[in-house]
């Protein structure tokens, strides 16, 4: 069973939120790396629709790709989903979800907050 | 401070772009063979004269070591380095360094692929790098989906348009037509470029460069080798590069590497943008160009649409004459990497060898700009400033 966590990493020495998850920390070179869950909350930094693609995501298109901006800090890649491709704009405020595994690879995804 | 600079320690003295766009009948070596002759032929000198090799991850085999055999080459100074479609213009600057060095004379940089042919993207494999489990998974399966969270972002923070991006393509498409060997030579008007396809928002179709089999050499020798040469070369005199990342994960997508780049570059040869006659800016996608400009100061950040509109870009009277070749959005973007086919045309230019209706007049001084990786992600800038022989 997966658990539905997004984890973020701190530094131990220096506080910096580490992003993406490293045995170290990049600012200030610390080993002493400690694993967190994210809050969940995070606000749309900029996306795209994307309407061709290749893969496995081929026949999913349009979809939204996206840089959200974390309560903690990091921007992340992740996808918008459960809403319509042209409702999403920059500084939307946006909520952790995962997917059901039938529906896809249970990756860390986000929807519109409500 | 003298003795610290590679200004006009190195001349460009061969270059050759491989006619061709659609190569399926010859492999990747015999592809860069071709090339590499002919910039050897062009400068008037031969593979025995050759004492260095630059080449990155797009040579085949073990690169530099199954080249330079395959070749005849007998090398005493050798540079692999990969930073994508910037990595020929690194190798210039590198290959400078080490001519003022003395360590080497005559240096051969030498690129070729097939991705068209081949229909496959190409480029080094990403599937032990450490970030490709927190990028890749969601749908980023092309390069242009990258670039557009970019320009997305690029509109919103500075209002640029569409159809302001589309004249960075309107005006590549404007200068193929005077070039026989371009892709793409039918000119397209702005309307064109946002009435065709969206592929991922804000980029269409038509913001996205040509993808062709191809390939280039360039021929970089030290002032005494130049000398002898009958043929006119490009000096070499200023050279910069950068690499950007997300920053432990915080990227600000609005600007680029060339921030960096640029100014090492333009301090070393001593001039600035105002100075410049004609400019080669890597152009993968019309925002990839549009964002170069900026941050390589031609014009105030985030004012890079309204630099481009109007004919800015045009040869031979624009205010900043631009990728008079057709740029990778018209004429060529061999194996996905676009750095040396823009310096090629800069080494035109200054040779007053480019298409007569495009040659700018008297042009002295061209600033080269490549960039490589992923602009929301990870990518790379190296900037050249070259000179008329006589500059």
């Amino acid at each position: 069973m997966r658990e539905e966590q997004l984890l973020l990493s701190r530094c131990e020495s220096c506080a910096t939120v580490i992003w993406y998850p490293r045995p170290f920390c990049p600012r200030c070179g610390g080993r002493d790396v400690m694993r967190f869950p994210a809050s969940g909350e995070a606000t749309v930094y900029t996306y795209t629709v994307v309407r061709k693609a290749r893969g496995e995501y081929r026949d999913r298109t349009p979809y939204v790709v996206a840089y959200v901006e974390l309560a903690e800090g990091p921007r992340v890649l992740t996808n918008i989903i459960d809403c319509d491709p042209a409702e999403v704009h920059i500084g939307q405020p946006v909520t952790l979800t995962f997917d059901t595994p039938s529906d896809g690879p249970g990756l860390y995804r986000f929807r519109p907050s409500t | 401070m003298s003795a610290m600079t590679i200004r006009r320690k190195a001349f460009i003295v061969g270059a050759y772009e491989h006619p061709r766009r659609e190569i399926p009948d010859l492999s990747v070596a015999e592809i860069q063979a071709e090339v590499a002759l002919a910039a050897l032929a062009d400068a008037g000198l031969r593979p025995s004269d050759v004492d260095a090799y630059f080449c990155d991850s797009d040579a085949p085999g073990v690169g530099a070591l199954s080249m330079a055999e395959y070749l005849g080459l007998r090398c005493r100074y050798i540079d692999t380095t990969e930073t994508g479609g910037a990595s020929y213009l690194s190798h210039v600057g590198h290959a400078a360094a080490a001519i003022a060095l003395g360590k080497c004379q005559v240096a051969l940089c030498v690129m070729g692929g097939r991705p068209r042919s081949l229909r496959q993207a190409s480029g080094p494999d990403l599937s032990g790098a450490p970030e490709t489990p927190y990028e890749t998974p969601w749908g980023i399966t092309d390069t242009v989906h990258n670039y557009a969270l970019a320009a997305m972002r690029h509109m919103h923070e500075f209002g640029t348009t569409s159809r302001q991006l589309a004249e960075v393509k309107v005006a590549a498409s404007l200068h193929a037509r005077h070039n026989p060997n371009a892709f793409l030579r039918t000119p397209v008007t702005v309307d064109d470029v946002v009435n065709s396809p969206m592929i991922s928002d804000p980029l269409h179709r038509l913001d996205c460069c040509v993808m062709t089999d191809g390939g280039g050499a360039v021929v970089i020798a030290s002032a005494e080798v130049a000398r002898r040469l009958s043929r006119r070369s490009v000096a070499v005199l200023g050279h910069g590069e950068a690499a950007k990342g997300t920053g432990n994960g915080r990227p600000d997508v609005t600007y680029t590497a060339a921030v960096w780049s640029g100014p090492a570059a333009f301090a070393e040869a001593g001039v600035t943008p105002a100075d410049i006659d004609y400019a080669s800016i890597y152009d993968s996608f019309t925002i990839t160009a549009l964002m170069a400009l900026e941050d390589l100061g031609f014009c105030e950040k985030g004012k890079g649409g309204s630099f481009v509109q109007d004919g800015a870009l045009l040869a031979p009277h624009g205010r900043l004459p631009m990728n008079t070749d057709g740029g990778g959005l018209c004429n060529n973007q061999p194996d996905n990497r676009g750095g040396m086919a823009r310096m090629i045309e800069a080494v035109r230019q200054l040779r007053g060898e480019a298409a007569a209706p495009v040659q700018v007049p008297d042009c002295r001084l061209a600033v080269v700009h490549g960039s490589g990786g992923r602009l929301a992600t990870r990518s790379s800038a190296a900037t050249l400033i070259l000179g008329r022989e006589d500059a």
